[in-house]
């Protein structure tokens, strides 16, 4: 029965029960994977270890179960790249990195792009991608020459071939099959060609499918959100198979319209792409790699990916940073998990702040202004008080003094009244820390 | 692979042609076809009936045959039918109708989610309105470059985001009054808020300090100064004397902002104790707004439940949504200083409150309280381009693989 449960709630994958797959059991293994296959088919892009699968959506909103697998990001270049450039670049996005509540946020994937239309160039590029990254790649041309030369330098590495169109598809489809690839099939706005092309893709025997309806990211940008939208639903919601399959999304396409500036190019790609995260792309071919504009992103893609149904909070009790002696401060915070992450990252940011105890505070994963607002469902002076005395801070440090959450301002009266410790109201925002810590402890202890 | 040339079968019947390429296919497990013109039909019915015309056991099914040309399949929009809508809210008042504005704003009415538009284009457009302060608060530096000289004076700051940032609305923060700080009286809050609404002519938004007695006490004199204007008052929260709080709006004309904690429960409840004084047009519901990178999940999950409820008949949680999207500089990732690769953080402060805003818009935020200027433009661009439906080409986009960057 917890098997089951978990079956239901998609914690555990239907593989992890071996008998399954004894002889004797086929036919319950093929009901049962009928009933939990996602309807929006997984994919998966490249082979071993750097693996990506792609969709394997359940629901189209997230708060209905989860979202799985987060919208992978291909950065491209092409095989008109001068050679160091070509290196500099793929280093760039295999090294983009941001640590954001204890996780690393990365980028995915390298989209080549042929702009020379030349076979043998687009090989030597394969070939030096390839050999220079461990990430999955895309082949982008809309030529199947070109393409097959270079799934002859990445065979084994399973990369997505982009793109069958109306013109080309029975030739992609033949590549697809005989270099064992997923297939990108590209019908810009127009969803009954797309269905068309998606079921003779199916009947000829290509099984794995990434749809994209085309990124306008100008003019026909509510189109782009229709499609993305209305293909989601139909998947999820009316169970359609033949568009059951992860949506690409190509913000790149804000760089077609020459006349704009680089920057103008590059913001609007960024935003696009950030409506797209939340409207159910699954995969986004970027140019930029800019931080400024891939950090907004990738954390955008790590909250929207975020498991609802997980707790949102963190051990409660004493940390303990750096050297912490008997006369550093003592402070409090709620243990939701934002709000900790937050405080401790400013703690850890500069040397003054990076010795002190923070007492963790069990709100049940609620933030302090939500905590105190809901006063005895949420923080209450007295919930401060038996932390301090469980903890055993009080034999830790000399002094009596407490620092608080700004947000917390209005319990501070009744804290004092019941522990005894003298209350310092510390700073609304926690980027404030380190320097409250500066002017109102240390400056003063040295008065 | 076998091949059939083309001119041997255009002569025979769709069924003896049926029988004969099963025939084939016996043999070869598979067929090409080049350079045919056939109807799908004439093919299906020759297919479908295998069995009549070889022993089943060595066919390959029917399905198997590959297809030589794009099978035609329509695409049917998945509309769906929603028994609520959300009430339509007016903002302010032009002098016909008791107010001095120049023009009133009407939001909300959406039949459908956020921009679903092929079911039905939402009958009003999101509101962008500008955050302007009475009081000089610390300001990332990335935005305070832009309110310039105007830092302590809130008409010529909000005279500036009309005249220079064209924004529709402003929201009046009137941040003095907090006890904790400047203290300012009710009576002078109400005299900064009619000197902007003399020194521009949009409707207004009325921003309180958080303190629940102070913030009624300041509502209750601008309420009454303002009579008439239509204010949108930022705002009644559970913590505040809600039925005092909603009879000074109702008295004078205003409309309530109803401010929860991201509890969609929290949320119903309170709008429910409004209706006991307010009537549902004069109530825009706020379910409060982390930036992102803090919280905006729950943000963005809670407005896009409370969008769908109502949609699906909640009755209590049928307003426009409003987002205090200016909350995005609460990240430092907006506007710290970062390592280089990072930068220019000039770029990636305004982005950061772009993308806040944009995750609101997709989830059904009809008003939006914003500060940056490149924000808003691009907000405002965005709305633009959601509402109308433009003939697109898609050759446009068709070749951004060879494009040269």
């Amino acid at each position: 029965m917890a098997f089951a449960t978990k079956l239901v709630s998609r914690d555990i994958a239907l593989e992890m029960c071996p008998p399954l797959f004894s002889k004797e059991y086929e036919e319950a293994y093929k009901a049962l994977w009928k009933l939990l296959k996602p309807p929006v088919k997984e994919i998966i892009i490249g082979k071993g270890d750097s693996a990506l699968k792609i969709g394997g959506q359940y629901v189209m909103y997230r708060h209905e179960l989860t979202y799985f697998n987060p919208t992978a990001i291909a950065i491209d270049v092409t095989d008109e790249l001068p050679d160091e450039e070509l290196l500099k670049r793929i280093k760039e996005v295999g090294g983009f990195s941001y640590t954001y509540l204890g996780e690393e946020l990365k980028l995915n994937l390298i989209a080549v792009r042929s702009t020379s239309d030349d076979p043998a160039k687009f090989a030597t590029t394969v070939k030096k991608v390839t050999e220079n990254t461990n990430l999955p790649v895309i082949l982008c041309s809309f030529n199947p020459n070109v393409l097959q030369a270079g799934l002859e330098h990445a065979s084994g590495k399973r990369p997505l071939i982009y793109a069958a169109t109306e013109k080309n598809w029975e030739d992609m489809a033949k590549l697809a099959l005989m270099y064992k690839c997923p297939l990108a099939v590209f019908a810009p706005n127009n969803l009954n060609l797309l269905k068309s092309m998606a079921k003779t893709l199916i009947d000829y025997g290509v099984e794995n499918l990434i749809l994209d309806p085309g990124t306008f990211p100008y003019e026909g940008l509510i189109n782009t959100m229709n499609n993305f939208t209305m293909l989601r639903r139909i998947s999820c919601n009316e169970g359609d198979e033949v568009l059951g399959f992860p949506l690409i999304g190509t913000p790149i396409a804000a760089w077609k319209e020459q006349e704009r500036a680089k920057e103008a190019a590059e913001w609007t790609e960024t935003y696009v792409a950030s409506m797209l995260i939340t409207r159910y792309a699954d995969l986004l071919i970027m140019h930029s790699v800019d931080g400024w504009a891939l950090l907004p992103l990738t954390i955008l893609r790590k909250n929207l990916y975020t498991d609802p149904r997980k707790p949102t909070a963190v051990e409660p009790g004493l940390r303990t940073f750096g050297e912490a002696d008997e006369n550093s401060p003592v402070m409090f915070t709620t243990n939701f998990t934002l709000t900790y992450y937050a405080v401790t990252s400013e703690i850890e940011s500069s040397d003054t702040s990076n010795k002190c105890y923070l007492l963790v505070v069990d709100t049940e994963g609620i933030g302090v202004q939500s905590a105190v607002a809901r006063a005895k469902r949420g923080l209450t002076a007295e919930m401060v008080a038996e932390a301090i005395k469980k903890s055993g801070i009080e034999e830790k440090v000399k002094h009596r003094k407490l620092i608080i959450p700004g947000m917390a301002a209005q319990l501070s009266a009744e804290i004092e009244d019941l522990t005894g410790w003298k209350v310092l109201v510390g700073p609304s925002s926690s980027s404030e820390l380190p320097k409250f810590l500066e002017e109102h402890w240390y400056r003063k202890k040295e008065n | 692979m076998k091949s059939v040339k083309k001119g041997d079968e255009r002569k025979k019947s769709a069924v003896k042609f049926g029988i004969e390429l099963l025939e084939l296919l016996r043999a070869s497990g598979e067929i090409r076809l080049e350079d045919m013109d056939i109807e799908i039909g004439d093919l299906e019915i020759a297919l479908l009936q295998p069995t009549t015309a070889v022993a089943p056991s060595k066919v390959v099914t029917p399905s198997k045959v590959k297809p030589w040309k794009i099978l035609q399949l329509t695409f049917t929009p998945p509309i769906m039918e929603y028994p609520g809508q959300i009430v339509e809210v007016k903002l302010g008042a032009t002098k016909g109708e008791g107010g001095t504005r120049g023009k009133s704003i009407v939001i909300g009415g959406e039949k459908c989610p956020a921009f679903y538009t092929f079911e039905k284009t939402p009958p009003h457009a999101p509101v962008v309105a500008c955050d302007v302060f009475d009081t000089e608060i610390p300001l990332p530096k990335t935005l305070k470059t832009h309110v310039g000289d105007a830092i302590n004076d809130p008409a010529a700051w909000a005279k500036r985001c009309v005249d220079k940032f064209g924004v529709e609305m402003l929201t009046l923060n009137l941040t003095s009054i907090d006890p904790s700080k400047k203290n300012t009286s009710p009576r002078e809050a109400a005299k900064t808020v009619e000197e902007v609404l003399q020194a521009v002519d949009v409707p207004l938004a009325i921003g309180g300090c958080g303190d629940p007695e102070k913030d009624l006490a300041v509502f209750e004199k601008v309420t009454e100064v303002a009579e008439g204007e239509r204010l949108l008052i930022s705002s009644v929260s559970p913590y505040m004397d809600v039925k005092k709080t909603a009879e000074t709006i109702k008295k004078h004309g205003h409309v309530a902002l109803a401010l929860t904690g991201m509890d969609i429960n929290e949320a119903r409840e309170l709008n429910h104790k409004l209706y006991e004084i307010l009537p549902r047009e004069q109530i825009i519901m706020d379910t409060s707004t982390a930036a992102l990178g803090y919280g905006l999940e729950f943000t963005f999950t809670v407005m896009e439940r409370v969008r769908l409820a109502a949609l699906m008949g909640d009755y209590e949680l049928q307003h426009p949504m409003s987002s205090g999207t200016t909350n995005a500089w609460f990240a430092k990732e907006a506007w710290k200083k970062m390592a280089p690769k990072w930068e220019p953080r000039e770029l990636r402060g305004p982005m950061w409150e772009t993308i806040t805003a944009l995750t609101g818009i997709l989830a059904g935020v009809d008003y939006f309280m914003m500060m940056h200027p490149t924000a808003i433009k691009t907000v405002k661009d965005v709305i633009e381009r959601l509402m109308n439906k433009e003939a697109i080409e898609p050759e446009k986009i068709a070749d951004w693989i060879t494009m040269n960057i």
